[in-house]
């Protein structure tokens, strides 16, 4: 398609006529102010308001969606924007990875798209972002949201205060909880305050199982609200919704929609490492709006700007159940890489797993890489049968950690997927090599954090076997007993 | 010969019309993946690894005009372009677009049987040009065959010498 500007209008055309351009080349778009005479599809009004989408995502006729630019109810925004000579996606972000091709919707030799975000719908120049720019449409209200009995901890109370007035002035706030702190239960009063005020909320991850570990929990706790779950292949898409939990990802659909957006785990891999993603987040602000990240392990510059001041924060340095972390124990296991070569582990890990095994005890072993958890499992199921190992790309990854969650599993080995998201009630845990680079600081104390999660099995034991310590290995330590020191200076725990 | 076209040549009505169908790989899992992105995506990018793919092989075979598999106008407009010229376009050649669909539906909703039952799905624009050629027909995928072996019949049909097929992958 492209577009030819007659009588202060965009008109779509599907030739290459004189004085027609592709979207993308045309200066500045005008934009009918809306016609309140205008009777307007409502399922566009539901699907676009506060979106960002394609023709290609809406099953409306390209001239249906016209009349409804024409009469100022729809916004066609530019997709790719040039800075510098430079092409930037205004979906996604992306300023690296464009193409170009020889395309048949604008005839242009040489219309330039987006590779980035290419699996959402190619976002190409002659494709026009649609936006709704009628009235939005209209949210049921709940009048008491919140239905929730339980009981806030003393830190979590505080943390849950602090959220609630950074909802009311629309502010900023990083809540650093500790692993097992109970950190969603945190988020229940503001988010309460935010669906009564009729505002549009949205709780990011970037991983699809803590969507679907959170959906059905805020679903329970936000009865009259309409809630509603997006990732990848969901069926709630196109669902309107009050409250939405969705992966980072998806939030690239999404424009100026949200007056409160929660992003949890903002450490988490690809949220911490893709810009894309944190454009995403920024993009689907509304402006004002206010936004809570949440984290057990701020990345180094985010530490350094709380302690500097320049980023608003509050911990909860305790865990719910009132009991300390546990503190890594450092144990040096020699070059243990040659000797698994030989099929062998060195005597101080196999004594620690024999410990576990012979008292019918389930634990986690580490390992930094796949191929190094291959060799080492044959090895270890010498002294157990009942051990498995599992890594991102295992077809069989939810039964295998379902059978450890129903203790089918005595010991499993895992990469850094188990690192967190999971909790396994009553384990003590292993890292083998813990001087690996992939064992970062926050992946080590995440890796700390699935020890005595339960009130009932508080306590256990975490070691780090390694063939020297690392600086990430160190500060985990540190910052594991900083949080200890600072709960037990204000009265959060008990031990 | 493979059974496929084992079963095809039994058939008189299919007898001679393709010479034969060279695939490059099993259309398995990563396959689908990348002509998935390619051609349903729209990621055109792709078609220069997947043309040098298919350069190899064309190196060795005698021909004088590559055909492209047409697409009707509007799957064509909904994919920006045509996956079967953009490798053609990727390899450097003029594609020889001689072919136009009568029919639109999508084939992959299509069973084998209702594929090769189709009367013909194509049209010649200008049979002139391949009076005694040699053709090569490049698409994508080989999955029962029946869309390469009606264009092959309609191009034999009309004067063309001999009529080859190369695809990326075999489903």
């Amino acid at each position: 398609m492209r577009f030819i500007i007659k009588n202060s209008h965009l008109h779509p055309v599907f030739e290459k006529i004189q004085h027609s351009l592709p979207v993308t080349q045309i200066d500045s778009i005008p934009q009918p102010s809306p016609n309140p005479n205008f009777s307007f599809n409502e399922q566009l009004q539901q699907l676009l308001t506060g979106k960002q989408l394609l023709h290609d995502d809406l099953e409306h006729s390209i001239e249906e969606i016209h009349s409804h630019y024409e009469n100022g109810y729809i916004q066609y925004r530019k997709p790719i924007s040039y800075q510098n000579n430079k092409p930037f996606c205004v979906r996604c972000g992306n300023n690296q990875f464009f193409a170009h091709f020889p395309c048949s919707r604008c005839h242009e030799e040489d219309c330039a798209y987006c590779r980035h975000c290419i699996m959402m719908g190619r976002v190409s120049a002659c494709t026009p972002l649609l936006t709704w720019s009628g009235p939005e449409f209209p949210l049921f209200k709940a009048r008491n949201a919140l239905k929730w009995e339980g009981q806030l901890s003393k830190g979590q109370e505080a943390a849950s205060n602090a959220v609630k007035l950074t909802i009311i002035e629309q502010k900023e706030l990083l809540v650093w909880a500790v692993c097992g702190a109970g950190k969603t239960e945190v988020l229940f009063n503001g988010i309460n305050e935010a669906l009564l005020f009729g505002q549009r909320v949205c709780i990011a991850t970037p991983r699809t199982d803590v969507v679907l570990e959170l959906a059905p929990r805020l679903k329970k706790v936000f009865p009259d609200t309409t809630v509603a779950a997006l990732y990848g292949g969901s069926e709630d898409r196109h669902r309107p919704a009050q409250l939405i939990i969705a992966t980072t990802h998806q939030l690239f659909r999404f424009y100026q929609a949200f007056d409160t957006l929660v992003v949890d785990e903002v450490d988490a891999f690809p949220y911490s490492k893709d810009e894309t993603l944190q454009y995403a987040v920024q993009q689907a602000r509304k402006s004002p709006s206010s936004m809570i990240y949440l984290t057990a392990t701020p990345n180094k510059k985010w530490q350094a700007q709380c302690r500097s001041g320049k980023r608003n924060y509050m911990t909860i340095p305790a865990r719910f159940h009132r009991f300390s972390l546990p503190v890594p124990e450092f144990t040096w296991c020699g070059n243990w890489e040659k000797l698994v070569e030989k099929q062998r582990l060195p005597n101080i890990v196999t004594r620690w797993l024999k410990e576990r095994i012979d008292a019918g005890r389930q634990a986690l072993l580490f390992l930094p890489k796949i191929a190094k958890m291959e060799k080492v499992l044959p090895i270890v199921q010498r002294l157990h049968t009942n051990i498995q190992a599992v890594h991102a790309e295992d077809p069989d990854r939810k039964e295998k950690v379902q059978n450890m969650r129903e203790k089918k599993t005595l010991v499993l080995l895992t990469t850094t997927i188990l690192e967190r998201g999971v909790t396994f009630p009553n384990i003590d845990v292993a890292v083998l090599g813990a001087e690996d680079r992939i064992f970062t600081e926050s992946a080590l104390v995440q890796i700390a954090g699935r020890v005595g999660r339960s009130a009932d099995a508080p306590t256990g034991n975490i070691t780090f076997f390694h063939y020297g310590k690392t600086k990430a290995m160190v500060r985990a330590k540190k910052q594991i007993m900083n949080m200890n020191a600072e709960a037990r200076k204000k009265g959060l725990i008990n031990d | 010969m493979c059974f496929d076209c084992v079963r095809w040549e039994q058939d008189e009505k299919w007898f001679g019309s393709l010479k034969q169908n060279l695939s490059l790989v099993v259309y398995n899992q990563f396959c689908k993946e990348v002509i998935a992105r390619f051609k349903y995506r729209g990621d055109y990018q792709l078609s220069y690894p997947l043309a040098e793919m298919l350069r190899e092989k064309l190196d060795r075979l005698n021909y004088d005009f590559l055909v492209p598999i047409p697409l009707s106008p509007e799957r064509k407009y909904e994919r920006g372009f045509n996956q079967s010229e953009a490798l053609i376009n990727a390899l450097g050649r003029q594609p020889l677009s001689i072919l136009t669909r009568i029919h639109s539906e999508k084939q992959s909703k299509k069973s084998r049987n209702e594929r090769i039952s189709l009367p013909q799905v194509f049209q010649l624009t200008d049979s002139a040009a391949i009076q005694d050629k040699c053709l090569v027909i490049i698409d994508d995928i080989y999955t029962t065959g029946s869309t390469l072996r009606h264009a092959a019949k309609l191009l034999k049909e009309s004067g063309a010498k001999e009529v080859t097929s190369l695809t990326i992958a075999r489903g």
